[in-house]
């Protein structure tokens, strides 16, 4: 009998497994994209100026939608559709391996650790890591962090959280889900800072009063669109449709409508 | 799989130590709560029956995410700093206490009011009554309906990754989020919650048995 009980566990851990490796199955995903005139996005809803529900609309806004709708119509033409699928710091890798989505347009920066699970494109947005901190707080810089009992703030699965061992190890780092929570933490006083790229710090700075970016960024680690491995064409076909909105100043404009009047943020 | 538990072993571990530390408290804590509110809920002062039912209806209907969150938010902006730790401990033992007051106090309307009234008649108080006759054959009856709540219980303390608890849950979180191989690092969380619920439902199918 005691026996038995394992079986259900042991049929749980395999539908898990066979979940896992079913992303080998792909095939050339750019063609997929190409018949179809679809491109599913994965975005992200709530980092105010790159993704973010607008609460009176219901609707999602920010650099990211605008970057994406625009990289939609230079690859596929004007009757490309790009489909928006919200994802989270936990559901997003899962998502991109099971072809929920074609390409992660979410705040995703570029590391040797992340290649080895996806491929990213060129770099889309110049991110680097800065702090947050309140207006009459007394740090000044990173180096103000590094010290036995501070609580720093950040969110699961940034690498903020693997910058601060290196930048300063002393500081005890705060994780949380998502950034209204990390935010909602720091305002209740639970860490000195909050630290994060700088762009999205601009944007919670930019919605509510009594903070300030201090130090300015003390890394560079660009923003990449994530895809699956193996899928060359679908990279080449990114990259060229990046390198043609730069040219023709779209990329500019759209840089300049969400980010021109955020004060502190140097681009 | 295998390989990213060796190489993150130090990281579940250290999650599983909270984990377990974070579960034991609230099964005490809501233990002892739990059985002074089921008294309270049965004695015959009205005012003191009407308190202790709202005490129970409102940590019973309240999801124990918005609990954990008021004690992390609410309380250090207006009295004093409380860590996430602490503050998902405190609303687990209390939201699991209502139902463990719930389960007990259908346990002692089990054992039914002829006993009280044989204990009082042969000259026992009424605490005395409660404690030697009455309380240890209603924990009898509730016990199956207990083990339940215990392994809700330690599976709720993964209420502590959302406040930076730092336990499993958020461990995983931090395995998931570092590596990218996000399932695997969540099928290794599963397994370290079984090697916890699974002695303790075996140890009240084993109380129940033996009782």
């Amino acid at each position: 009998m005691k026996k038995l009980k394992f079986i259900p566990v042991i049929l749980l851990a395999l539908l898990f497994l066979t979940a896992c490796s079913s992303k080998q199955s792909s095939s050339n995903e750019y063609q997929e994209i190409k018949a179809s005139k679809k491109i599913y996005w994965g975005i992200r809803a709530d980092v105010r100026l790159f993704g973010l529900m607008d609460i009176k609309s219901q609707k999602i806004q920010g650099f990211e939608l605008d970057l994406a709708k625009a990289l939609t119509k230079q690859m596929l033409g004007k009757d490309g559709k790009a489909v928006f699928v919200q994802t989270t710091a936990k559901t997003k890798i899962p998502m991109l391996m099971n072809h929920s989505i074609d390409v992660l347009l979410a705040t995703n920066t570029i590391t040797e650790q992340r290649k080895k699970v996806i491929d990213y494109t060129d770099p889309y947005f110049p991110a680097g890591q800065a702090i947050m901190a309140p207006v009459n707080s007394k740090i000044k810089s990173i180096k103000d962090l590094n010290h036995k009992g501070v609580n720093v703030i950040a969110v699961k699965g940034t690498t903020a959280v693997v910058n601060m061992k290196k930048f300063a190890p002393k500081a005890k780092v705060l994780e949380f889900d998502d950034y209204g929570q990390a935010f909602s933490a720091l305002k209740a006083g639970q860490g000195v800072a909050m630290t994060t790229d700088n762009g999205i710090l601009a944007g919670l700075i930019s919605q509510s009063k009594g903070y300030k970016l201090v130090g300015g960024t003390f890394t560079d680690e660009p923003y990449g669109m994530g895809i699956n491995k193996k899928q060359p064409q679908l990279r080449q076909a990114l990259n060229k449709a990046l390198a043609q909105l730069k040219k023709k100043g779209i990329y500019a404009k759209l840089e300049q409508k969400w980010f021109g009047n955020i004060k502190g943020l140097k681009l | 799989m295998f390989d990213l538990f060796l190489q993150n072993w130090q990281t579940y571990l250290s999650g599983f130590g909270y984990t377990i530390l974070c579960s034991a408290i609230a099964l005490i804590a809501s233990f002892i709560l739990g059985t002074v509110f089921a008294l309270l809920e049965i004695t015959e002062t009205k005012w003191i029956r009407f308190l202790a039912k709202t005490y129970i209806e409102i940590f019973r209907n309240i999801p124990l995410l918005v609990i954990t969150l008021f004690f992390y938010l609410v309380i250090p902006t207006y009295f004093m700093k409380i860590s996430g730790f602490t503050a998902g401990t405190i609303g687990l033992s209390l939201y699991t206490s209502a139902f463990i007051a719930e389960t007990i106090r259908a346990g002692i309307s089990a054992v039914g009011d002829g006993q009280m009234e044989g204990a009082r008649s042969n000259g026992m108080t009424y605490l005395q009554a409660m404690r030697y006759v009455i309380l240890p054959q209603a924990f009898h009856y509730a016990l199956p309906a207990m083990g339940n709540q215990w392994i809700s219980l330690i599976k709720n303390s993964s209420v502590l990754a959302f406040v930076a608890g730092f336990d499993l849950m958020y461990s995983a979180d931090t395995v998931a989020f570092s590596t990218y191989h996000v399932i695997p690092a969540y099928v290794i969380t599963g397994c370290f919650y079984l090697i916890l619920t699974l002695p303790l439902n075996f140890y009240t199918k084993h109380l129940e048995r033996r009782a």
